[in-house]
């Protein structure tokens, strides 16, 4: 009767434990989905600010004139045209690079090595830095001596050294991923180191290395700082026809329009941020298609 | 057999050539650095032996530009600290809650959602997190509290929280996700709740690397441009207040960079020497993080 009523206190007080603990996680649990709603919320308000301000002003007039003084004539073909030329330069000149350099630390240096181990850490702390710092960077560098001017040419350079640490560490990932009995296979039948690079390493390799640019160079498209460093002007009302030409690129466009005090201006630079994010979307779609092509092929 | 003998020959050499040449792209990123590292201590140099460095770093003013001119840095310094600590205090809880969530607590089809969000959150350029402070952030700030400023620091924090929110998150998840499945089964086995499974074995767990990912957080803010330059103000005055216009290290950058800036002037080898200090501070800040893991790191 006693051993009884012993164990049965036992188990109340177990229960009244349990049931504690399992209120503190309940509360936890509901914290937590608050804490995350909070980004889903955030996005949804970013979105639904955005396009309440600038959908009216989005009109083929607008990608299709030239910046004015006058928000109603405003339009952002040059920023657009500029943007295009930078980013296809960037592009240009970032991918054989960060590509060559994730091929040279993969396949040929030695992971050992110490020049390895310096890259590594370099181009890790080259991540890190500020995107400004780069855009000083160019401005010495590229501006002034090299003497290439505040051109495209010194803004894609600039921005091709901004995004080239993130290129190259996707690239080795998708390296990496490469299965050495294909690699073993290419060697056995006596082909060189080069050609069983270009024949079975990069190809295999290629969806991952081209989701890791994609995404780069869609970052790079959002870059205004680095760019208003080496001198991209904020008012162009020439369509730029060459490498050497100044220019001016939509999120600095976007900069000039939201920093000034009338009320209309906001709205045309939030029909601006639609454009600039639409370009966006489309990159990374494509980034997310090439993605999931990629991981059925290796399932 | 000779001509066989120079096809292979032919090869070798293109194979050289290859090799060195691979190497030579290897090399940019070596002398970006030192690129880096040049340029900046150069002009850094240059300016420090026209403005005394003790006047830079103590006097409490900064009117570089204007007659006249004081080079205290420290305004801009407590401008930049303003915007780290206020996004801090935003981003730093959000995104680590939101790792132990995703990582301990979500369905599968849950993550599928919340994940895609947090990078489209990531991908968005910092300009437009500008113009939402600047339209959306600041119009409710001065609604709750009226003597708010149109560029105010507080305004500008909270967009730059919720930009470095997404890192600190799928920093923070990678590291929980990494902690092996039967340490976790283990707590299971012992009883606990899933509560105490993230907070008392979890999170311990990834401790290093939940606060190398909050050093690397407000490294990132430190070195933010966009939003400060157009939310947070260009008055460079030494004030607590987050309700006040400030400026930071970055905004003044970009601010003097608007103009057409001359080289050899004052102008250009001050953006210069703020440029260096804010190198310094971010360079330092992923040193330390990287120092984190590297010793506090559990092993399994």
């Amino acid at each position: 009767m006693e051993i009884n009523t012993q164990t049965n206190m036992h188990t109340i007080k177990r229960k009244n434990n349990i049931n504690s603990r399992k209120l503190k996680n309940k509360v936890f649990h509901g914290f937590l989905i608050l804490a995350t709603t909070m980004s889903i919320i955030v996005l949804a308000l970013l979105l639904y600010q955005i396009f309440s301000t600038g959908f009216k002003y989005l009109s083929f007039d607008f990608l299709n004139n030239m910046p004015s003084r006058f928000p109603h004539k405003a339009g952002i073909k040059s920023a657009l045209v500029g943007s295009i030329w930078v980013i296809s330069l960037t592009a240009l000149f970032s991918f054989p690079l960060g590509v060559g350099t994730a091929i040279y630390l993969e396949k040929y240096s030695n992971s050992k090595s110490w020049l390895n181990k310096l890259l590594q850490i370099n181009i890790a702390n080259l991540a890190g830095v500020p995107s400004i710092v780069y855009g000083m960077l160019g401005l010495a560098v590229f501006v002034r001596f090299f003497n290439f001017e505040r051109s495209i040419l010194s803004g894609a350079l600039t921005l091709t050294l901004l995004i080239l640490p993130v290129i190259i560490v996707a690239a080795q990932e998708a390296i990496k991923s490469v299965p050495d009995s294909l690699i073993q296979g290419s060697f056995a039948l006596g082909v060189t180191k080069w050609q069983t690079i270009t024949g079975v390493v990069l190809p295999y390799a290629l969806p991952g290395i081209l989701t890791g640019t994609i995404l780069a160079i869609s970052r790079a498209m959002g870059e205004a700082a680095p760019l208003i460093m080496v001198g991209a002007a904020g008012y162009i009302a020439f369509m730029p026809s060459g490498p050497m030409d100044s220019f001016t690129v939509l999120p600095i466009q976007i900069f000039n329009w939201t920093s000034r005090p009338q009320a209309e201006f906001q709205n045309i630079a939030a029909a601006g941020i639609i454009v600039l994010m639409a370009l966006l979307l489309t990159a990374n779609a494509t980034a997310i298609i090439l993605r999931n092509k990629y991981q059925n092929r290796t399932d | 057999m000779k001509s066989q003998g120079k096809a292979k020959r032919k090869v070798h050499l293109g194979e050289f050539f290859i090799e060195k040449a691979l190497q030579l792209f290897a090399a940019i990123s070596i002398l970006t650095t030192i690129a880096i590292i040049f340029t900046l201590f150069q002009e850094t140099f240059i300016f420090f032996q026209e403005v005394s460095i003790i006047e830079f770093f103590t006097s409490k003013m900064w009117t570089p530009t204007l007659h006249p001119r004081n080079f205290g840095i420290l305004p801009l310094l407590v401008g930049t600290m303003m915007i780290a600590l206020g996004s801090s205090i935003i981003a730093l809880p959000l995104g680590l809650f939101t790792a132990i969530y995703l990582s301990e607590y979500a369905h599968k089809k849950v993550r599928s959602v919340v994940k895609p969000v947090l990078e489209i959150l990531a991908g968005i350029p910092s300009i437009v997190y500008g113009f939402f402070a600047l339209t959306f952030i600041t119009p409710i700030l001065q609604k709750i509290l009226p003597q708010t400023q149109v560029f105010n620091a507080a305004s500008a924090s909270i967009a730059v929280g919720i930009m470095i929110t997404p890192m600190v998150a799928s920093l923070s998840e990678d590291a929980m996700m990494a902690v092996p499945d039967s340490i976790r089964q283990g707590a299971y086995a012992l009883g606990s709740t899933k509560f105490e499974v993230a907070m008392k074995v979890i999170v311990p767990a990834c401790l290093s690397s939940i606060a190398s990912a909050f050093v690397l957080a407000i490294s990132r803010a430190v070195g933010e441009t966009m939003i400060v330059a157009i939310a947070a103000g260009a008055s460079p005055t030494l004030t607590f207040n987050p309700l006040k216009s400030i400026q930071t290290m970055t905004g003044f950058m970009v601010n003097i960079s608007l103009g057409d800036i001359q080289h050899g002037t004052i102008e250009y080898k001050t953006v210069f020497a703020v440029g260096a200090l804010l190198f310094v501070i971010t360079f330092m800040m992923n040193i330390v993080a990287k120092l984190i893991v590297n010793k506090y790191r559990e092993e399994y």
